[in-house]
């Protein structure tokens, strides 16, 4: 079998007594789109933190294309081929949207201790920018700054400025987190194409969404993968049912 | 696009002023002004580093007058041990305040907020003290620098308007610099982690070490201040190290308007005209200046450059 891209073997991390993550295993393979689901308090943040390198594990190890980055730090990581959205949008507010890409793509032309050339008037650097903004739909916001975007522009910048690093694995926190049904409808569509050339690791509560771009989903619940699988065995799992899906009528009926 | 607005045209004002003051001190032979604006073109240029890491960088360092005393002292030492050249006291003066920054900026930047005011506060304190200490150099009492710094004929620093001129060249090269610095590639990652680090660093910028390098060129630039007051007072002493100086260096840039290129300079200029006029008036001038400087920054949000900038659209 091929190496996955992604590996994370027997993660643990405590805070306190709490085992907020407790033994995840998990692969994503190149190519996949694999959802993270589970219930407020699951532990997906935690999980995501330590994939991203923001928090370190108190054992087990995550391995991307066969390197062992457990304990790499966050720009490390990056500039490995993994690339992050934030839950929260954490963006810079007072840069134009252009300026926010252009910088993720200044992060992956080398060093920066470029002290003279003005670089806004970098032809290589907008070119990748606007680019990048293109594929989100937002290439006509570029100029604007980001204090003045709306809540859903500013989800599609996150893409967008994840996009721009070029990475080998997309790791979206809640892309559709505030978005209204248009917007995350539009979200879906984008991540549907974006698919196709970008591995992505999805965390999200939109079960319609969920289901309807995923190839495999793991199920977290108190901390531990109880289920993993594709859309169909996850819909008929029942543990699944019972821990998290049981009231959530919108899934039996998403085709 | 609006090429000239109100803050422009000051700015501009302004910046005519320096350049043709001499001219007027000479015509009107008020000798006086000129020693004054010395003065405040020196102090500019250190408020213009501060604003470097402070309003650019988002680094809020109030230990920033070290450095005019390291520069300072570079001068005043090297002088009293017999090297009178220009050429090595100023390389040596830089050199200093880029290697106390390095060494200072490599452990305050571990930390952040309240914590690196305090640290970098502490470490100027420490200078302050050290200085005080150096029996040889006049400790307490401070050192006389006899003779200024000699540049083999290039320049004469004795000649008042030869030495305002060199001042006023330093500050506007000084700012040219961090012009280009703040619109590079290296300038955009300072300012993206001052607004942001944790999306800095998910993009894949190591964030001290461009925090760090900009502290050192901030350091350095103030070095080059010390260096110019020194020879301006003929005098250094542990009191330009001391806490209230490196205040009243983040109360100019603050006053001027943080992060704007010319902020800094506007603010040097109203703060030391206001101390020299207010201190004529009375002798209890800083119980007007106190409150002129809270209204100041209580009412006009980014500094006078703030201000003129929403006269210029209002």
């Amino acid at each position: 079998m091929a190496e996955p891209l992604l590996r994370v073997e027997k993660l643990v991390r405590r805070f306190g007594g709490i085992i907020a993550t407790d033994n995840v295993s998990l692969d994503v393979a190149s190519g996949e789109l694999h959802a993270i689901i589970g219930p407020n308090g699951a532990g997906k943040t935690t999980l995501i933190s330590q994939l991203t390198g923001h928090l370190e594990p108190h054992s087990g190890s995550v391995s991307l294309a066969g390197r062992d980055i457990t304990y790499l730090s966050a720009y490390r990581r990056c500039a490995l081929g993994l690339a992050r959205s934030f839950q929260i949008t954490s963006l810079l507010l007072d840069f134009t949207a252009a300026d926010n890409v252009a910088l993720a793509a200044q992060a992956h032309a080398g060093h920066s201790f470029r002290f003279f050339t003005n670089a806004r008037k970098e032809k290589g650097l907008r070119d990748a920018a606007h680019a990048a903004l293109d594929r989100v739909g937002l290439l006509h916001r570029a100029d604007v700054v980001v204090s003045r975007l709306s809540h859903g522009e500013r989800r599609e910048l996150e893409l967008a400025v994840a996009l721009a690093s070029k990475p080998k694995l997309l790791l979206l926190d809640e892309p559709m987190a505030g978005l209204g049904v248009t917007e995350s409808q539009r979200m879906v569509k984008l991540l549907q194409e974006l698919r196709k050339e970008v591995s992505i690791v999805l965390v999200e509560h939109d079960m319609p969404a969920v289901f309807a771009l995923a190839d495999r989903i793991s199920v977290l619940v108190y901390g531990r993968v109880i289920a993993s699988g594709d859309p169909a065995t996850i819909r008929a799992n029942e543990d699944v049912k019972r821990a998290y899906l049981g009231d959530q009528h919108v899934v039996t009926h998403h085709g | 696009m609006k090429a000239f607005t109100v803050s422009k045209a000051v700015t501009a004002l302004m910046l005519a002023g320096l350049v043709l003051l001499p001219l007027y001190s000479q015509l009107s032979g008020n000798i006086f002004i000129l020693t004054l604006f010395t003065r405040i073109v020196i102090l500019a240029l250190a408020a213009a580093s501060l604003n470097l890491i402070m309003g650019f960088g988002g680094m809020m360092s109030f230990g920033h007058a070290a450095y005019l005393g390291i520069g300072g002292y570079a001068v005043g030492m090297l002088a009293q041990e017999g090297v009178g050249s220009g050429f090595i006291q100023f390389p040596v003066a830089l050199a200093a305040s880029a290697i106390y920054a390095l060494v200072i900026g490599a452990l305050s930047l571990r930390t952040r907020g309240v914590y690196f005011i305090m640290i970098t506060l502490a470490f100027a304190q420490m200078a302050y003290y050290v200085a005080s200490g150096l029996a040889r150099y006049g400790g307490d009492d401070g050192l006389t620098v006899y003779k200024r710094s000699d540049f083999s004929g290039l320049i004469n620093l004795s000649d008042r308007t030869q030495f305002y001129y060199l001042c006023l060249a330093c500050l506007f090269a000084v700012i040219f610099l961090i012009w280009r610095i703040v619109n590079s590639r290296f300038g955009l990652v300072v300012q993206g982690l001052r607004s942001n680090e944790q999306r800095m660093q998910a993009i894949g910028f190591p964030a001290k070490r461009y925090q760090l390098v900009c502290f050192v060129i901030s350091g350095t630039m103030c070095g080059l201040a010390g260096a110019l007051l020194a020879n301006n007072t003929d005098f250094v002493s542990p009191a330009v190290m001391y806490w209230t100086r490196s205040g009243d260096l983040m109360v100019m840039v603050i006053l001027g308007g943080m992060g704007t290129l010319f902020g800094p300079v506007m603010g040097a200029v109203v703060f030391l005209l206001l101390e020299e006029f207010l201190s004529q008036i009375t002798e209890y001038w800083a119980l007007i200046m106190g409150p002129l400087l809270l209204l100041i920054v209580l009412f006009g949000r980014g500094g006078i450059m703030g201000a003129l900038g929403r006269a210029g659209r209002g």
